[in-house]
């Protein structure tokens, strides 16, 4: 076991800025109206750095520094962004640890989650985007004899990004790395609750960026958020949240005729079949762990699998059992290498867990295990902890069906595979699900029924840059990850050309 | 009989919003993140469609705030009862109330038999 210094005490590997301007033009520039507002670790309640509070003439600022460079980087060669993209994984691999620790005191996760997942996962989606520009190929078709459609991939130009808490800097990195892959300029937008964690990181790679192709600005979503998104300057909005701030975002990005792409959340499923029961071996073991999966990263995860079905015949045995392997959990000190969970994200999203408690157990679902506020004491006690919880209900239950993003899972049964699609699919949601069976068949047919971008089957919160993220129904629009994400961030360009010399014959 | 209500401190924050911005309107969300928050936002700035259902007005000093929600997620809502409330935090989203410091959060209770017969007959 090691525990790290929180950032600034003595002997720790990071420290903070008391303060942080909005990244612009490959400078920082002080907020157009003076003002900054505190940010505070969950892991204390306590502020730890201020934060300019952007507003609509910072992103001007930072659109002009967008659209002076976009020119020049949207012409570089390939070889060369992706060099630069290889260039940031090295530097981020370089201080692996300092941004670890540094988006663990910001968001309140698990150091252990940030020193063996979140950095090394966005350390590798540098990499693979900086391959895949590399290795992509336009068209040629031809038409007819004489004439030749040539396809060519151009950037869009600046586009914005609109930056959830959950991952700030692994979320940040799944839209960054591919609309820089692309050409593209980006003006970006952190979360309000996790703003810093991105200034670490542009600390190592800022001098790697020509001025300009990256800018962050800071601020509240009404005050910075809305005037990026909608802007007339933009070519795109990319962004991660939940469905009444999609449909806005959507709104008005059809004032300006651009695209979206929108991650909005889901409610996944975690179907257990009863094969999994059927020998108490490793694989048995693993199931167990996959149930436990809803309390990673404190349930603050847009796929977490937050509704378990598992079927009627192990339901009582499987229940019994994954419920002390939930009970083995850690909590604790997020900076302590042992602790599993650490703390919610902010207060707000901790009073809104409980209110689910609160409508769950009106409801009649019965507190199997947690269901509390924790405190755990000392200086903790100011901060946002949670006990993971596991709920027995039905399906058409509040809690089965709004993501409550806490460490939550909501449990019933199901008897066969109908009823486990049906109650799969009964929900609003289709980001993520996942089917536990040791039947190659049973589990492929489950993973096409289920509606939903993406289902893991036998193994669950698995980010691999190479496997599309994205979701079916209200989960959003577009995929994330993999080389198809560079759709997302390109213009089609047809040449078509002819080589004949003859008139077309119209006229 | 109304299927929302508002404690005595959403009721402040929505005049202090009001004087500092004008008409308001909630919308209530769903999904990850600030998702199942109600979103205040100035009256008319989200478009309200046929597929959102209006759950009702929080009136205020006699002014009326309405409140909407979208009919798809009003299905499972539909049994409860909603009351706006008012917590220290930090809400992302485009929320008028955010760089107050504040967020608007829900809290609900189950509709008595008589509301249900009334409200969802």
């Amino acid at each position: 076991m090691a525990e790290y210094a929180a950032p600034g005490q003595p002997g720790s590997v990071v420290s903070y800025l008391d303060r942080y301007d909005h990244f612009i033009g490959g400078e920082y520039v002080a907020p157009a109206k003076g003002d900054y507002f505190e940010n505070p670790t969950p892991v204390t309640g306590r502020a730890f750095t201020e934060i300019a509070r952007g507003t609509a003439d910072d992103v001007e600022r930072a659109l002009d520094a967008a659209h002076g460079a976009a020119r020049a980087w949207g012409r570089t060669s390939p070889a060369e962004r992706a060099n630069v993209l290889n260039r940031i994984a090295d530097r981020m691999e370089q201080n692996l640890e300092a941004l670890a620790v540094a988006e663990c005191w910001e968001n309140g996760k698990a150091v252990r989650e940030t020193l063996n997942a979140d950095i090394p996962l966005a350390i590798d989606h540098f990499r693979y985007f900086a391959g895949v520009i590399r290795a992509q190929e336009g068209g040629i078709s031809q038409i007819d004899q004489d004439l030749v459609a040539y396809h060519f991939q151009e950037p869009l130009g600046v586009v914005g990004q609109i930056i959830p808490w959950n991952f700030p800097i692994l979320m940040a990195t799944w839209k960054l790395a591919p609309a820089l892959a692309a050409g593209n300029c980006v003006v970006l937008k952190p979360a309000e609750q996790t703003p810093a964690s991105i200034h670490v990181l542009l600390s190592f790679i800022a001098d790697l960026l020509p001025p300009g192709v990256l800018n962050v600005v800071n601020g509240f979503g009404v005050e910075a958020g809305k005037p990026l998104a909608s802007s007339s300057r933009i070519a795109k909005i990319a962004f991660t949240g939940e469905t009444t701030t999609g449909r806005l975002i959507m709104q008005y990005a059809s004032e300006n005729i651009i695209p979206v792409t929108l991650e909005l959340g889901g409610k996944s499923p975690n179907v257990f079949f009863s094969d999994v029961a059927s020998s108490r071996d490793s694989f048995y073991d693993k199931a167990l762990e996959g149930f436990t999966m809803f309390a990673l990263n404190q349930g603050e995860v847009c796929t977490c699998p937050s509704r378990a079905l598992i079927q009627s015949s192990i339901y009582d045995s499987f229940l019994a059992d994954a419920t002390e392997r939930t009970k083995l959990i850690k909590q604790g000190n997020p900076l302590d290498t042992d602790t599993m969970m650490g703390a919610q994200a902010s207060n707000d999203q901790l009073e809104k867990i409980l209110s689910y408690f609160d409508i769950g157990r009106q409801e009649g679902a019965k507190v199997v295990t947690g269901g509390e506020r924790a405190d755990l004491g000392g200086d903790l006690s100011g901060g946002y902890y949670v006990q993971p919880t596991i709920f027995e209900g039905d399906n058409k239950m509040r809690i089965f069906q709004e993501e409550i993003f806490g460490p939550v899972v909501s449990v019933t049964r199901f008897d066969d595979y109908d009823d486990a699609v049906k109650t799969a699919n009964d929900t609003l949601y289709g980001l993520g699900a996942a089917v536990w069976s040791r039947d190659g068949g049973t589990a492929y047919r489950a993973g096409r029924d289920i509606q939903a971008g993406r289902v893991w089957v036998n193994n669950y919160h698995a980010y691999p840059a190479h496997a599309a993220f994205g979701g079916y129904k209200d989960s959003g629009i577009g995929r994330e990850n993999h080389k198809m994400m560079l759709d997302h961030y390109q213009q089609t360009k047809n040449l078509l050309v002819s080589y004949s010399q003859n008139a077309q014959g119209f006229f | 009989m109304e299927r929302i209500a508002l404690t005595p401190a959403a009721a402040d924050l929505i005049r202090r919003l009001r004087e500092e911005n004008g008409p308001l309107m909630f919308h209530q969300s769903g999904g990850c993140c600030d998702g199942s928050a109600p979103m205040c936002y100035l009256a008319g700035e989200f478009r309200t469609g046929a597929s959102d259902v209006h759950l009702g007005d929080l009136v205020v000093d006699g002014e009326p705030v309405p409140m909407w929600m979208s009919g798809k997620q009003f299905e499972y809502w539909r049994h409860t009862h909603l009351t706006v409330d008012v917590v220290p935090g930090r809400g992302s989203g485009f929320s008028l109330e955010a760089p107050l410091g504040v967020r608007f959060l829900i809290r609900s209770r189950l509709l008595t038999d008589e509301e249900s017969l009334a409200l969802n007959k």
